[in-house]
């Protein structure tokens, strides 16, 4: 280069995309802070550009110190207040092997909910009897290996439940067991779809008939009140329940209950769509939770040990509230569009196929670099030709150019779970751990892993086997 | 009906016609008004360069040679980023 195309290289002015802004009077900004002020160009210390260098982008980042930051944050909040907790590790929430074994490493049970689940713990190595089977879909086959090994089973219903008591019976065994109870707190939407309802009494004839079967021990009780719940006294009204039904179930049956587990559904720190207030403002703290749930056990058991009974042991099946924020998904920037009603618009790589809770979640979304220009309101459109594939339906960002990236968090909870292989490959998920090492958890798929369970019957082997249609594009004479 | 008169940029249709962008009132903080349209818009640091060029001729190519003289960027990227630009001003500029 030479002096003249120095001088000529200095003298021009970095580019920033031309934009327009109509403006509107009378209409709130309904899409939040703009998002030019905050940057994040880093995951645990590793470049982001680094990250997507080697695994390419969309990525899906775990942070390993995070996961067990959170992890031990919810148990000290727990054990602090009641002596004796133990938490049950919600494998739907996210069963990537590294990440459930992260978890079992801290001391938590695996919380399964189907065969898939149950074989999966199994697999990793977690023993039978550190598992809490729940679920309204246990087969013969699986009741029968979760007896044999020693699993936790929660019963959901009474076909289960005479289920269950045959396969004692023809294995002669006793089995400990509990039952998932459901009922109206008042301030959660009852899942009555799930368990035995106290008000009705379903749960204590589903008692009743455990303690008059010589095969089956009623030793716990379950419940799940809901999911994302935002008032701690939900979970106060809840524990209030079901030590009233564990006195009332003891005293008329003569079992004794040795756990209570309250199930989970603590919200993350996620800004659910509709709901305006930022979730700093509306999300309770894990302390709040644990309060609720842990001074009200202890206001309604205090007098068990006068009676001789031992406190239940408190366990807790946590999923979104430890594992949301330690995964982010960094996505890149695909084309530029403006809409017709004047709004820009963005594509990206990584849609709700990857994303599912971009249905239901506003995720935070903060660029890679520093973003100069002005914000505008902005729609984040994923790669798939889908009208429904939308990322954020409002976000103020300036201008992106093609290849920024854009990090999405919290995506850790429901994600790659509920992800769909639907148009596109799913991409790779690593794992920055404590020494700031990145291990690929997940493999990317390609064609061989989307087609690797179909079968082709032997006539539809060839696409043509009559010849292939006429290029359309040469004239027809 | 009369078709409208011939001017030297009837022929291009990227960009409103000179006349529309000529009568637009721009301050020097990039606040746009269109005294026919009753529209009123802001255009960023770029799009008011780009304006006030417009003003001046509104073909493609020279206005583009003119930002490759002061803009560190691809003529490519420039050319995808000023079709777009203009296919917003033709939104807010009447005829």
């Amino acid at each position: 280069m030479n002096s003249d195309d120095t001088m000529a290289e200095v003298q021009r002015k970095p580019w920033l995309k031309p934009s327009i802004t109509p403006l509107r009077s009378g209409f709130l900004n309904k899409s939040g802070a703009a998002r030019h002020m905050i940057w994040r160009d880093n995951i645990d210390g590793v470049p982001v550009k680094k990250l997507l260098e080697e695994f390419k982008s969309p990525l899906f980042v775990i942070s390993e110190q995070t996961l067990r930051k959170n992890s031990d944050s919810i148990r000290e909040a727990f054990r602090r207040r009641y002596p004796d907790v133990l938490f049950g590790w919600s494998y739907k929430t996210n069963y990537l092997g590294a990440v459930c074994n992260v978890l079992h490493q801290e001391g938590d049970l695996a919380e399964v909910v189907s065969v898939f689940e149950y074989e999966k713990a199994r697999r990793l190595g977690v023993p039978g009897d550190c598992i809490l089977f729940n679920g309204p879909n246990k087969s013969r086959e699986i009741l029968e290996r979760a007896v044999n090994e020693g699993a936790h089973i929660h019963i959901d219903h009474l076909d289960e439940l005479y289920l269950l008591e045959d396969i004692a019976r023809s294995m002669e065994r006793v089995v400990d067991v509990a039952i998932r109870l459901n009922f109206d707190t008042g301030y959660t939407e009852p899942w009555s779809r799930f368990g035995f309802s106290v008000e009705s009494g379903q749960a204590l004839d589903a008692a009743w008939r455990i303690a008059s079967s010589d095969n089956l021990n009623l030793v716990g009780l379950h419940a799940h009140i809901g999911t994302f719940v935002m008032e701690p006294l939900a979970y106060k009204a809840e524990v209030k329940i079901m030590c009233e039904f564990m006195e009332e179930v003891e005293k008329k049956t003569g079992c004794i209950i040795k756990y209570i587990d309250v199930g989970g559904g603590f919200a993350s720190m996620n800004s659910l769509q509709g709901i305006y207030l930022p979730p700093e403002q509306v999300i309770p703290s894990i302390d709040q939770y644990a309060e609720a749930i842990c001074d009200t056990l202890l206001q309604f058991t205090h007098d068990r040990e006068s009676r001789d009974c031992s406190r239940p042991t408190l366990i807790l099946e946590t999923g979104r509230a430890v594992v949301d924020d330690a995964e982010v998904l960094i996505s890149s920037v695909v084309a530029n569009k403006h809409l017709p009603d004047g709004r820009r618009a963005v594509i990206l790589d990584a849609g709700v196929n990857d994303l599912f809770t971009a249905f239901w979640y506003n995720h935070d979304v903060s660029p890679s670099r520093q973003l100069w220009g002005r914000p505008e309101e902005t729609v984040l459109y994923g790669p798939l030709c889908m009208n429904i594939d939308v990322m954020r339906h409002s976000v103020m960002l300036p201008p992106l150019n093609v290849g920024d990236t854009l990090i999405f968090s919290p995506v850790g909870a429901y994600n790659n779970t509920q992800w769909l292989q639907f148009i596109e490959y799913r991409p790779n998920i690593v794992l920055i751990d404590e020494e700031g090492e990145v291990s690929l958890i997940r493999a990317a798929e390609d064609l061989d892993v989307v087609t690797q369970q179909e079968r082709l019957p032997q006539h539809l082997e060839k696409p043509y086997p009559k010849g292939v249609p006429r290029n359309f594009l040469e004239s027809t004479k | 009906m009369e078709l409208p008169e011939k001017t030297d940029s009837s022929d291009n249709e990227t960009f409103p016609p000179l006349i529309s962008l000529q009568r637009l009132a721009i301050s020097e903080n990039g606040f746009v008004f269109d005294p026919v349209s009753g529209h009123n818009f802001t255009v960023n640091e770029t799009g008011l360069v780009i304006l006030r060029m417009l003003q001046k001729d509104n073909q493609l190519a020279p206005l583009l040679d003119n930002l490759m003289c002061e803009y560190d960027a691809p003529r490519r990227e420039l050319e995808r980023d000023v079709v777009e630009f203009a296919g917003l001003l033709r939104d807010y500029v009447g005829e």
